[in-house]
């Protein structure tokens, strides 16, 4: 079977720029949760959220892209662009038709939308953008991807809300099973504008606590919900052949399993996260005493907290394994947020050290969960499994190792 | 041994009736659908028509609930799913559910409830912050057109592989793509596939204005799309979905199953291009096809019948007449090709699943439904068009392709299974 390499990632995360900057402050346990910038949050009741600083689209990306791109797509193009850096890969070095582009999506370019959709409303049709057509939906990225890059195979874009950003992996790895040499893939997400923090806020699934320390505490016993983010991460991931075709090109680590699932409406149904972590084990032929760490999808809701214990718990046993989650230093990235999360774990195995979850203090004890809280724990991983879940029933679940 | 994809169920939403038959009796007559939008006063705007489906939810069966919480574009999924269901004759609550999957189109999402709920949060645009207090509580499920799936996949009953697949105007191709890939890498025995779209709504209606992609013939709504005419002037929008049952050959063979035909092949690709605009050459299209000939094991003679994206621009006809050449060579000149869009609109995300459908239609009454309004036969576009009626033919391997905004150029191959009647 054709393998599947990690040699580049492009990182935007709201504690960090690029794989270096991010990993950094992430093994720091570096916060990054704040009062929301971007949209003044005064007539709205959660206040907060992970964006990402100091991005200045301008200093990366041609002028002439800036009227046509949403925020999360110029974040999308600049993820690209580093993670292709990081690997090394100049133009031509690949046949245009071998790399795919295989995006998530949970949103489209919102804040661009709403920009538009006031224009039409208040102003008139007229005052539309021309750009409008692709800029706000959620093909966008994928398309804007293939254009900069002259990329020429097969492109796509996946949508399972916040399961994307492994699913969108997940299905690069099958573009490359089927011939391509290299795909581009991950998620990056923005939608921090009025017209969607209201949407958000309408999912039931924020914290009404608007105290950065206090709002996202995964299987805390105080869980209320999380906070939103913006950002997540583009990978570049590859044959090994491939990769061998580029001397002195970094391998961060290998994507060995992958499954999804959903949950049935019927709650006598057992939730399939579970499942979908045992048929990403199954796939990548491995036993669960294999894994070194669990990026855990962390949904901060009590309910869903306690599904994703139960499952690791039946899975790995009680205090099993290292269980972790990042993403309480950013908040959750929607489609950013799966892949952002494989790409830590690619890190952690390349750095050997679990990052750590910050602001959790209470433990549900019942979960026997251990919980790498506050501080990094340093020591050789060899594997790793991602769980990612979407609101509406979507599970994911990925197994990347290191490459041998 | 390798696994094979077969469509053994169709259900079918779409402009000019409800229901698979409806949708095949207005092909094969060649009758339009398209006509001016009374969804909303489309009179600020520059292409007042589109390719409506009558649809009343009630008398489709759905709930109270279901249809103020739904997006009328899911409200087509799941009457579209059900159709499908019963027309596969699979018990679906016998199966596995972990073996079942959903893979669902759509280029748009829930546009129409997006912008309908923003009118409404924004005082018509008068006000940046959109007012918290006119949310609605299912406002998030339009905000991610992933909603949609998880409608479809709770229809259905589905555990298993369970996402939408938005790649704009060729997300119906894409999603069966997507759905046949799990079924021959052993992911699911059973997929529910298709595209669903309803964008007429006036943002989506102002996006094809603004860049002037859309016909003005606003005066002769029912003729206004002329793919491959010399008289076309643009696309004509449309709503409608087509669900597909996707199911693996020897668990369909294994209950005698009724099988309309099988994925051979299916290829997509990105043309680098432009966003909107496409390359005169149609390599990328080409390239597409080539692929999913070769992955369905068939020779460009094989083809005898194109399903052509035929959406009404020239840039649209003369980029697919290239591809086509490209590809089938000599062969192009003597297959029919034909486009539905002449007929029901152009349905975004939908549309390439609602070909699918009538190219399996085809096969099953061995006639292919003709392009519309084709008067005057644009003389840079000389291949044979099927003009104005459905012509008789045994078809066994059908070629359909999609293009859309991106730059994604997709195409399917259909083989008919032999030893499959009902």
């Amino acid at each position: 079977m054709t393998r599947a390499v990690v040699t580049g990632i492009g990182i935007a995360s709201p504690n960090g720029l690029g794989p270096t900057a991010y990993w950094r402050a992430t093994l720091h346990g570096e916060a990054a949760i704040r009062p929301i910038t971007r949209f003044d949050s005064a007539n709205y009741w959660a206040k907060i959220a992970g964006e990402v600083p100091g991005f200045e689209a301008g200093r990366h990306l041609q002028g002439r892209l800036l009227p046509q791109t949403d925020h999360m797509t110029r974040l999308t193009l600049v993820g690209t662009d580093w993670a292709l850096r990081g690997a090394g890969v100049q133009p031509n070095d690949i046949p245009d038709t071998d790399i795919a582009v295989i995006t998530a999506a949970t949103a489209g370019g919102y804040e661009f939308g709403q920009r538009e959709l006031q224009k039409l409303w208040h102003q008139g049709p007229e005052y539309v953008s021309a750009y409008q057509s692709f800029a706000w939906f959620y093909a966008v990225n994928t398309g804007q991807i293939s254009i900069r890059h002259g990329t020429r195979g097969p492109g796509a874009v996946v949508v399972s809300e916040q399961a994307g950003g492994i699913d969108s992996i997940g299905h690069a790895r099958r573009q490359l099973r089927k011939g391509v040499q290299l795909a581009l893939t991950g998620g990056m997400d923005s939608s921090l504008c009025p017209w969607a923090w209201v949407a958000h806020q309408a999912s039931g699934c924020l914290s009404r606590n608007n105290n950065p320390k206090r709002a996202y505490l995964p299987f805390d016993r105080d869980a209320s919900g999380y906070v939103a983010g913006e950002g997540g991460a583009i990978m570049v991931v590859e044959t090994p052949e491939s990769a061998a075709g580029r001397p002195g090109t970094r391998i961060y680590g290998e994507i060995v399993g992958y499954a999804s699932t959903f949950d049935s409406k019927m709650p006598s149904r057992e939730p399939g996260l579970k499942r979908a972590a045992e048929l990403a084990l199954r796939d990548a032929g491995m036993d669960a005493s294999e894994i070194d760490v669990v990026f855990a999808d962390a949904a901060g809701i009590p309910e869903l907290d306690k599904a994703e214990a139960d499952a690791i718990k039946a899975i790995f046993g009680p205090y099993g394994v290292p269980v972790t989650a990042p993403k309480t230093m950013t908040g959750r990235l929607f489609a950013g947020g799966g892949s952002l999360d494989v790409a830590s774990a690619i890190l952690s195995i390349y750095w050997s050290a679990i990052p750590p979850t910050v602001n959790v203090e209470n433990v549900v004890p019942e979960y026997e969960l251990d919980l790498v809280l506050n501080e990094a724990r340093h020591g050789k991983i060899k594997a790793a499994l991602v769980l990612g879940r979407g609101k509406g029933g979507f599970n994911s679940a990925m197994v990347v190792r290191e490459y041998r | 041994m390798s696994r094979r994809a077969v469509i053994t169920g169709v259900g079918v939403v779409a402009p000019g009736g409800i229901g698979t038959k409806a949708y095949w009796k207005l092909l094969s007559e060649g009758r339009t659908a398209t006509r001016n939008i009374t969804h909303f006063d489309a009179s600020p705007y520059r292409s007042r028509m589109a390719g409506e489906a009558d649809f009343d939810p009630v008398r489709e069966g759905l709930t109270p609930q279901e249809i103020r919480r739904l997006d009328r574009a899911a409200q087509f999924a799941v009457v579209a799913g059900r159709e499908a269901m019963s027309d596969s004759g699979i018990e679906f609550d016998q199966l596995d559910p972990g073996r079942i999957g959903v893979s669902l189109g759509t280029a748009v999402g829930c546009t129409t409830s997006l912008e309908r709920e923003f009118i409404v949060g924004s005082d018509r645009g008068k006000y940046w912050e959109v007012d918290q207090s006119y949310a609605v509580p299912h406002l998030y499920d339009y905000f991610t057109p992933s909603s949609m799936a998880t409608e479809l996949a709770w229809t259905v009953g589905a555990e298993g592989p369970v996402s939408v697949v938005s790649t704009g105007c060729t997300s119906g191709l894409d999603s069966v793509g997507y759905a046949a890939e799990l079924i021959m890498e052993g992911s699911a025995d059973v997929v529910v596939t298709g595209g669903t779209e309803a964008p007429l709504s006036p943002i989506t209606v102002v996006c094809f204005d603004v860049i002037r992609a859309s016909s003005t013939r606003n005066d002769d709504p029912t003729t206004a799309c002329r793919p491959f005419d010399k008289t076309r002037d643009g696309l004509v929008l449309g709503e409608g979905c087509a669900i597909i049952v996707l199911e693996e050959l020897e668990h369909a063979r294994a209950r005698g199953a009724h099988i309309y035909g099988e994925i051979g092949g299916f290829a997509s690709r990105c043309n680098a291009y432009h966003m909107t605009g496409l390359h005169p050459e149609g390599i990328e299209m080409s390239d597409a096809i080539n692929i999913a000939l070769k992955q369905a094991r068939a020779d460009a003679t094989d083809v005898g019948y194109i399903n052509a994206h035929g959406s009404g621009t020239k840039q649209n006809d003369l980029h697919e007449t290239a591809a086509f050449k490209r590809s089938l060579g000599a062969h192009a000149y003597k297959t029919p090709v034909s486009g539905f869009k002449s007929m029901i609109g152009h349905s975004l995300g939908a549309i390439g699943s609602l070909e699918i459908v009538g190219s399996l239609l085809a096969f099953e009454q061995d006639l292919i439904p003709p392009t519309a309004n084709l008067h005057e036969p644009d003389p840079e576009c000389d291949l044979d068009y099927t003009p104005l009626v459905a012509r008789e033919k045994k078809v066994n391997t059908v070629l359909t392709v999609g293009s859309g905004f991106g730059g994604f150029q997709s195409a399917m191959v259909l083989k008919k299974v032999e030893g499959a009647g009902r």
